[in-house]
């Protein structure tokens, strides 16, 4: 019977507790060394994997297999390769020299969103796909809220030789018509999901639902870092290339690094990966922004480390929006990338030893940073970095004339009806 | 410590967690079939839990009460529209302690007696307000033990630690594509009984086309290392399936199908006792 360091210390509280985090500085150095995630899959208390028996070992094996590939120089060649030629790495880093000057700092831009398909996601996509052909996989399965992570895996997919079906709310199918049409003209067949909210929430349900009754025979191509172990530390691996290359070019460019760094975080894959670079680097502050949507009332908005608690959705134990008898709360953001109860384990793991500071932009000021983008620097940024966007804008205010650096994570293209709704032009 | 050794309910003095279900799904079985049946707490209304314990209790082996969760990931359409209903009718794991303990007093107070009652929901409902809360309020409330879907073997010392000290057990799960080595350790943890899941899917799914299970074999080689009675839930609809099942299992459990038939607006003891018996 396994036993837990919970157990033997008599607490049996501490499976679920954030009380048990030692010395923030010791703890980041057991994720920059690699101890976290540990044998069960925790960053500290966050984490682990709270999945039905009939996963276990699809999970178990996906862990195996994906250690094995980390440290085969043939997977490193192959990724890299298809890293270069297909998605278009690395992807570039400018100094938003129109922005900087309006806003008053020294502002530059992760060009993410200059990957192909438009977004960060499919730094993730190809990497599990190549590992959906080490795991000997049949069909590869994905959910998706606003579309990005269903287009990226559907392009995966078409390029490494798999099936692809892509669970979508019947909600989101409506709102993002566009990226429907481009996943099924990519080979995927896409389910919309009726159950629950009808958003990402219900997809991401929907696409377990559907793994465990074939849970050896397909790999589902979770897109967030969110989810059971191994899926967070898979997704921040493939997407710690933005970090890797960020911080080189800000060295190579801007001859130092930046005083604080910026990404959005709703379930939190482009700020994991982009963070990474950093953590190491006391100097860099680091900011998450999350969706402050219309309020603070509950249901308004998607702010998880505002104003959720430890709780268990989808796989792991981090922080989650959620009411008092722990029924997961209803969200609220403009972008439907960002509009998730949960919040990534690790992220929970570096709000909980402050290393990250997660803060809120508005609907509001993220359409007005939208148009910001686009007047002055000539790009339509997605509405999830431009949350991002927003929060650089309220903290220049404090900090004039600092280095600051956001993960552009991706293109806005895909919200044009949304704009046109909210903020249409005359 | 534990309320339930003031208050005399049932865990008070039982020999181990879950001991008091062991029994009487043995004991059901002496007498014919032994069947679990299940129904969501809340639906169709809040009102209808006491009436659909009584009219279960003198069928049911034990009776399973799905505690509704938003996000309930293995289970199939009918229990997440149940679970959804109830929610919105205000059913919480507090409510359902309260309307238990009631259903305790009136079967002590020289009511019919009530057969074991274990709770099955999501580990977020149980962990929100602390697990040694939990522990006392579950003695409390007379509940024998706990099925928690989302929590396999790996995760589950802290939470059995918490619950066997005021003696509620936790009720474990196998599935088809357990390995017999991984099979045999958690019915070893298992309390009260074993639960076999039946189909690789969520619960009131038919067979899985990818993962074909042949029931007989299965159920044997569970029954082979298990020391606890083995059970056996999800897809069993039917008298048919009760009958094929018993013939391996100890016990079935029957969810979904029940459920809807009370959705239907059928008689759940009238169902169960068509399960039992024939017609």
């Amino acid at each position: 019977m396994s036993s837990t360091a919970a157990t033997k210390a008599g607490n049996p509280e501490a499976d679920f507790s954030v009380s048990g985090l030692g010395n923030p500085q010791e703890e980041l150095g057991k994720l920059l060394s690699g101890q976290y995630p540990d044998a069960r899959g925790r960053y500290g208390p966050f984490g682990g994997r709270f999945v039905p028996e009939t996963l276990m070992g699809a999970i178990t094996r996906l862990e195996e297999v994906a250690k094995a590939a980390f440290v085969d120089p043939a997977f490193a060649a192959e990724l890299r390769d298809q890293q270069r030629v297909w998605i278009g790495r690395p992807t570039p880093m400018m100094r938003a020299e129109g922005l900087s000057k309006e806003w008053g700092v020294d502002l530059w831009l992760k060009r993410e969103e200059l990957a192909h398909t438009g977004a960060h996601k499919i730094n993730n996509a190809l990497g599990q796909a190549l590992l959906a052909k080490r795991l000997g996989v049949k069909r590869i399965i994905a959910e998706t809220g606003a579309g990005q992570h269903g287009v990226a895996t559907a392009a995966a997919c078409a390029r490494v030789g798999f099936p692809c079906r892509v669970y979508m709310g019947a909600q989101d199918v409506e709102r993002q018509a566009p990226n429907v049409q481009r996943m099924k003209r990519l080979g995927a067949e896409v389910v919309p999901v009726t159950s629950g909210d009808q958003t990402l929430r219900a997809a991401i349900d929907e696409a377990l639902r559907h793994w465990v009754s074939d849970p050896m025979g397909t790999h589902y191509l979770l897109g967030s870092a969110v989810g059971p172990h191994p899926f967070p530390w898979l997704v921040r691996t493939f997407q710690s290339v933005i970090g890797t290359e960020a911080r080189a070019q800000m060295l190579q460019q801007a001859g130092r690094l930046p005083d604080a760094v910026f990404a959005a975080v709703g379930g939190g894959s482009n700020a994991i990966g982009f963070f990474h670079g950093f953590l190491g680097d006391s100097q860099v502050q680091i900011l998450g922004v999350e969706a402050g949507g219309t309020s603070d009332e509950p249901g308004m908005h998607s702010a998880t480390m505002a104003h959720g608690r430890p709780g268990v959705l989808h796989g792991c134990y981090s922080m989650l929006l959620q009411d008092e008898a722990g029924q997961v709360a209803d969200t609220h953001s403009i972008s439907a990338g960002l509009d998730y109860p949960g919040v990534g384990p690790e992220h929970a793991f570096l709000h909980a030893i402050g290393r990250v500071k997660y803060v809120r932009a508005t609907d509001a000021q993220t359409l007005e940073a939208v148009n910001a983008c686009c007047r002055h620097e000539g790009i339509l940024p997605a509405l999830e970095p431009s949350h991002a966007l927003a929060a650089v804008r309220n903290w220049a205010k404090a900090n004039p004339g600092k280095t600051a650096l956001v993960n552009l994570c991706g293109r806005g293209d895909k919200d044009m009806p949304i704009l046109m709704k909210h903020a249409p032009m005359a | 410590m534990s309320n339930a050794s003031v208050t005399g309910l049932p865990n008070a003095g039982s020999a181990s967690p879950g001991a008091s279900i062991a029994q009487a799904i043995r004991a059901a079985r002496t007498r014919g079939h032994a069947v679990v049946p299940f129904i969501t707490a809340g639906y169709p209304t809040l009102a209808a839990l006491p009436g659909l314990v009584r009219s279960l209790a003198p069928h049911a082996a034990a009776i399973e009460i799905g505690v509704p969760f938003s996000d309930p990931m293995a289970d199939g359409v009918t229990i997440q529209q149940a679970s959804r209903t109830a929610i919105a009718n205000g059913a919480s794991l507090g409510w359902l302690f309260e309307q238990l303990t009631a259903l305790q007093c009136e079967a002590a107070s020289g009511g019919p007696a009530l057969p074991p009652i274990i709770l099955m929901g999501y580990l977020n409902t149980f962990i929100t307000g602390g697990l040694a809360s939990l522990a006392e309020r579950a003695a409390a409330a007379g509940v024998a033990g706990l099925i928690i879907p989302d929590l396999p073997l790996e995760e589950s010392a802290g939470l059995r630690a918490a619950l066997h000290r005021t003696g509620v057990g936790l009720v474990q799960l196998v599935s088809p594509v357990t390995p017999p080595e991984r099979a045999a350790k958690i019915a070893a943890a298992s309390d009260g009984f074993l639960y076999a899941v039946m189909v690789a899917g969520v619960t009131g799914a038919g067979a899985s086309e990818a993962v074909q299970v042949e029931p007989g074999a299965y159920l044997r080689s569970l029954k082979a290392v298990s020391p606890v009675p083995v059970c056996a839930g999800f897809g069993v609809r039917t008298r048919a399936d009760v009958v094929r099942l018993s013939g391996d299992a100890d016990g079935v459990i029957v969810g979904s199908a029940l459920v809807q038939a009370i959705g239907e607006g059928v008689d759940a003891g009238v169902f169960v006792r068509g399960l039992l018996h024939d017609r």
